[in-house]
This record gives structure tokens, sequence and C-alpha cells, in this order.
């Protein structure tokens, strides 16, 4: 399993677009990825749940990724997040 | 005739007749049905369809107002076909044996009030998009059109509200503007209806609902947010001639995008824009800035109840940067006083304000805030063509103390392989008669003045500009004012500077030919002044007579 944290910088948080962009880009892969912020865990290809996460500017949330493409994964979501959030 | 006060979310004046906006908004049963398998599959043919609609509304969106506008259509595919919306709505139909339509409509009413209660007021907005889809859903399952049609001719379409993809959908020709009941100006319905460049009025009350119909005369001023039904003889003639005008004003301003700012007889002029904030970057970009002259970081620290870190500040000034692609922008460093109080800076209360513990003397007395905005600044310049600007300078000695500052820095982000931009330019504000006294010695230790008129103004006049008892004596076209900016502009010459005027005064176009004469490089104005002021420029002709 592979994790990371990451907080967000985004002024307006994990909104509606780069929510769809995220989903999207881990539906490509095999492995399961969650999210976790606090006590709250979502699985980030569920877009409904992790729009309703809630997550604004300032928040550390951290990533487990877990399956056979993990490696893949964790490095292309970390990219996606640094790039856009 | 009736006048009902909305909020107008783009400027422009329409005069026609009202389209009541008709949803046909299935009203849904609860049906026993007995072959749930049925259903389901009904369920996956109405979910193709709906998607199918919504990528033809994405296509569509994406000619007319632009991908990032269209880009939400996207995600209501993606909503539609996410997992836990879809299994609900599958499990109420297996476990109750009933219709799709109410299992959708059940299953739409848990997700919009799982966003309602969200405390942001971004996702409350999403709501609607859950309605929106599902509404779409239905309307597929039922076999009806998603959005009925306006009536024939040109109209003003009024509604309750307006889904983003209900906007869209409406034939842009026949529609002459939007007016709602409710409604936010952060919905997409209105920031579709400034991208389609249609008057749009939104919150006007539920009382106007009830006292329109189809065919009704209606006037709708984005401007004021005025929304008038029948209206009378004389405001008709009034709002006509209004009309014409912003007509006739929007031509000749379309006219002048992508112009060079040049006069008659070849001499050039930037004309940037001031910006407060993120979000002035588009307005600038619509107007063709050339650049940013003055973006205030002063919102950072306003919007925050305590000191903005290095990472927000930066990741504000990288959107701008790569926002401009390459053009100017310059920032102006922290610019705050007693007048502009911030709890947790705990500055103590001043007789006066404008004279006292502010700007580059708060920056300067506190250098771990304002190295934390420098490093913020200097990181952000990798990304793109940065300026950076200190206000309220009045000795060299504050220069030399800045430019050591700023030399440690960027040794120090150099010492942690952080990349900085190769060249940074920096550069003061003229606004005090001390700066412009003295821009001979200051000239050769930065690479640009920009004269802040607004204060040059009160400091030479020694008029507090809050006070409106001065007006009369606060000559803001006064021949002191006028001198020192001449002053400043020969010195920064002689010393291979440039130099830029950022205050109101830069917008005045009574004064355009003046300062173009003193040699004045760079105008920076707000966002809506630009292309006015290109058009004052390209009229002057500086080879006539002094």
């Amino acid at each position: 399993m592979k994790t990371f944290t990451y907080t967000i910088q985004d002024a307006v948080g994990i909104h509606a677009r780069p929510a769809g962009l995220l989903a999207k880009l881990a539906k490509e892969f095999s492995s399961t990825v969650l999210l976790e912020k606090g006590e709250k865990s979502v699985n980030v290809t569920k877009l409904m749940m992790l729009m309703g996460m809630g997550i604004k500017c300032g928040d550390t949330v951290t990533f487990k990724i877990e399956g056979d493409d993990e490696e893949a994964a964790a490095k292309a979501i970390e990219e996606f997040m640094t790039a856009n959030l | 005739m009736t006048t009902f006060q909305g909020k107008g979310v783009y400027g422009a004046i329409a005069i026609g007749i009202v389209s009541v906006f008709k949803r046909q908004d299935a009203v849904v049963r609860r049906e026993h049905v007995d072959d749930p398998a049925a259903e389901l599959k009904r369920l996956e043919d109405a979910k193709a369809a709906a998607l199918a609609q919504l990528a033809e509304i994405y296509e569509k969106a994406l000619r007319e107002v632009g991908e990032a506008n269209a880009q939400i259509f996207e995600i209501h595919q993606m909503m539609l076909e996410d997992d836990d919306y879809n299994e609900s709505i599958s499990q109420i139909i297996e476990t109750q044996a009933v219709n799709a339509e109410y299992a959708v409509s059940v299953t739409a009413q848990t997700f919009a009030e799982m966003f309602a209660s969200m405390d942001d007021a971004y996702m409350q907005a999403r709501a609607a998009d859950v309605k929106d889809i599902s509404n779409r859903l239905i309307a597929c399952l039922s076999g009806a059109d998603a959005a009925s049609d306006a009536a024939d001719g040109k109209m003003i379409v009024c509604a309750d509200d307006l889904a983003p993809s209900e906007t869209v959908s409406l034939d842009k020709e026949r529609v002459l503007a939007f007016v709602t009941a409710f409604g936010s100006s952060n919905s997409h319905t209105a920031i579709l209806a400034r991208n389609m460049n249609i008057p749009a009025v939104i919150r006007v009350g539920e009382a106007f609902l009830d006292a329109i119909r189809d065919g009704d005369r209606l006037i709708v001023d984005g401007y004021t947010g005025e929304v008038i039904l029948d209206p009378d003889d004389v405001t008709l003639a009034a709002k006509t001639e209004k009309q014409s005008q912003d007509l006739a004003k929007k031509a000749m301003l379309r006219e002048l995008k992508g112009k060079e700012n040049v006069t008659l007889d070849g001499t050039k002029v930037s004309i940037f824009a001031n910006i407060g904030g993120v979000d002035g970057l588009g307005p600038a970009l619509a107007n063709d800035a050339g650049g940013i002259g003055l973006f205030r970081s002063e919102f950072l620290y306003l919007e925050s109840d305590t000191y903005p870190t290095e990472e927000q500040q930066f990741a504000a000034y990288r959107k701008v940067l790569e926002g401009m692609a390459g053009k100017k922008v310059i920032i102006r460093t922290l610019d705050i006083g007693a007048d502009k109080q911030i709890d947790y800076f705990k500055l103590d209360k001043e007789e006066n304000p404008a004279l006292g513990f502010r700007a580059i003397r708060i920056c300067l007395t506190r250098p771990e805030i304002f190295r934390t905005q420098l490093r913020a600044l200097y990181r952000a310049s990798a990304f793109g063509n940065l300026g950076i600007m200190f206000p309220m300078i009045t000795s060299v000695s504050e220069v030399q103390q800045i430019l050591a500052i700023c030399d440690s820095v960027k040794e120090e982000l150099r010492s942690e392989d952080i990349p900085v931009g190769e060249k940074v330019e920096i550069g003061i504000m003229i606004e005090t008669p001390a700066a412009a006294v003295i821009s001979d010695r200051l000239a050769p230790l930065v690479d640009f003045f920009s004269v802040g008129t607004n204060d040059l103004t009160q400091y030479t006049l020694a008029c507090d500009r809050q006070n409106a008892l001065l007006e009369p004596f606060c000559d803001t076209h006064h021949e002191a004012v006028l001198r020192l900016i001449e002053l400043s502009a020969q010195n920064a010459h002689k010393h291979g500077a440039w130099i830029g005027i950022c205050g109101e005064l830069a917008a005045d176009t009574t004064l355009t030919e003046a300062f173009l004469r003193m040699g004045i490089d760079e105008l920076s104005v707000s966002a809506p002044f630009v292309l006015p002021l290109r058009g004052a420029v390209r009229a002057l002709d500086l080879s006539a007579n002094a």
C-alpha cells in the first residue's frame, strides 16, 4: 500500500471540477484509492461522496492506495494534486 | 408600471416580451411494479439517453461559452454515472418494487440534502446540480423533453431559477435576457449568462413570478438590477436611449480589442489593469489588458483570520502569473495601516492613520511578515513575468533596506534549491511628495516607478481623502501634483527606469495627453477602463503643437 498526505492549497478546496477530474483519474487504475480526512474516508472514484466530504483549502488529507498498479497510481495522483489543488 | 429590484449579473439592457419558462416538472408518483428487472432495464436506457443529451449539451456549451464553463456538463455526466447514486436508485427499485421515476426522485432528494446541509456555499449550490441531472433522468424515463422551448421570436426568459443545463439548452438566438426569482450570482447560470453576453437579473423575488404572464412587456436593466413590468412611455424612452448608448459603446469597445495602444503620431503606451484579487484576472483578460500594473496583495490578509501562509500567498500569486501567461504582473507588497484594520496585526488606533504606521513601515519594522510575502513572491516568479512594487516609500535608505532583504530572500531560496525567476523587476510607488522630490536618487536603485495618484494628491495638497468637506480643495488636476509626476518621469528616464501611473488619475482621459507628453510608459486602470483609455490614446496626436 502507498500512503501520502497532501494539504489543499486551492482557495475553493476540492470542488466539483477537480473532484470530477480526480475521480476520472482514479478510475484509470485498478488500485483502490482511498482518501481520508479525519475520521472520514471515501473511495475517490465515488464522485458525489468525494464532493460531500467538503474538503477545503488548508485541509490535510491522506491518500491510501492499494492494488497491482499502486506505484503508478500514487505517482499520478500526487502529481494531479500538486498541479490542481 | 411595476418595478422589481433584483441583482444584475451581466450589464446590458433588454426590452421585450416575457416568456415564462415552462419546465415539465414531471409529477412523480410512487407506483408498484411487478417486474423490477424490467424497471432496471428501463432505468439503464434512460440513463444512456440522459448521458447522450448531456454530451450534446457539453458540446454546445463548449462552442458557446468555452471549456471552463462547459466542464460542469462533463461533471454532470460523471455524477449521473456515480456508483452510490446509481446503487441507491437500483436498490429502491429492487427492494420496494417501485417505478424508476420514484426511485430517482427519492435518491435525488437524499443527495441534494447532503449537499444542501454542508456549511459551504459552493457545495450547497451543488444540490441544484443533483436535482438537474435527476430531473433529466426522470424526463428521459417518462419520454418527455427535458426542457421546453421558449415561444417564437425573441423573448425575455423568466423563471424561478434556471439549472445550468436549461440555460445552455435555450436557443441563444431567441433569448433577449434572463430574469430569475431566485438564484445566486455564484450559480453557473449567472456565470453562463455573463459568458453568453445576455443581460440577466437574478433574485427579483417570488412576487415577480405571480405578476407576469406570457406576452407582458418587460424592461431588464442588468446594470441596475431593475426589472420593469409594463413600463410607461417616459421610462420606455429613457431605457431605450440607455440601451442604444450601451450598444454603441460596446460596439466601439469591441472594435478596440486586439488593437495597439498607439497615438496617431506613433507614440506607444502600455495599458495595464489594476486588480484586487485572483478573481480580477478574468475581467483583466476579457478587457485586453496588456498586463497587471497593480495587484493589491491586501486581500490575502483581509480575507484571513491570521497571517496568510507562504503557501497560500504563493498559490495566489502563481495563479495570476500563470493566468497572464508571460505578460507583466506587478504585485504590490502589503499596504495596510490603521485605516484598513486587520485585527491580528494588532495595530494601535492612530489619530492620523494616513500619516501613520502603515505599508512598508510595518514591513520594515516586522520583517518576518515581509520575508514570508517576499519568499512567496520570489517562488511564484518562476511561473511568469513578475514585478514587485513597494508602497509608501519616502527615503533612499528604505529602498536600500528593501533591496538587502530581497537579496537575502533570493539567496535563501537558492540555498534551498527553489527556482526563482531570472528577471524580477523591482519598483517603488511614488505616492509621497518626498519620493517624487528625491526621485533622481531613487531611480538608480530600481527598475520602475509607479505613481499612486490618490495618495500623492492627498499628501501634496494636505487634503484628507475621506473628508467630503475638503472636496473643493482637493483638485486632482492640481499643478503641484502634475509637476511632481513630471519630475519623477524625467528622473526615471534619466536613470534607465520606466514609469507608470496606477492611481485613479490614470483613467482620467482628460489627462492622457499630458501624461504621454511627460513620457509616462504605462497606465494601469481598473479593467472596465482599459478599452475606453485605449480609445482615447488612439485619438491623440502628439505631433500637434504642445
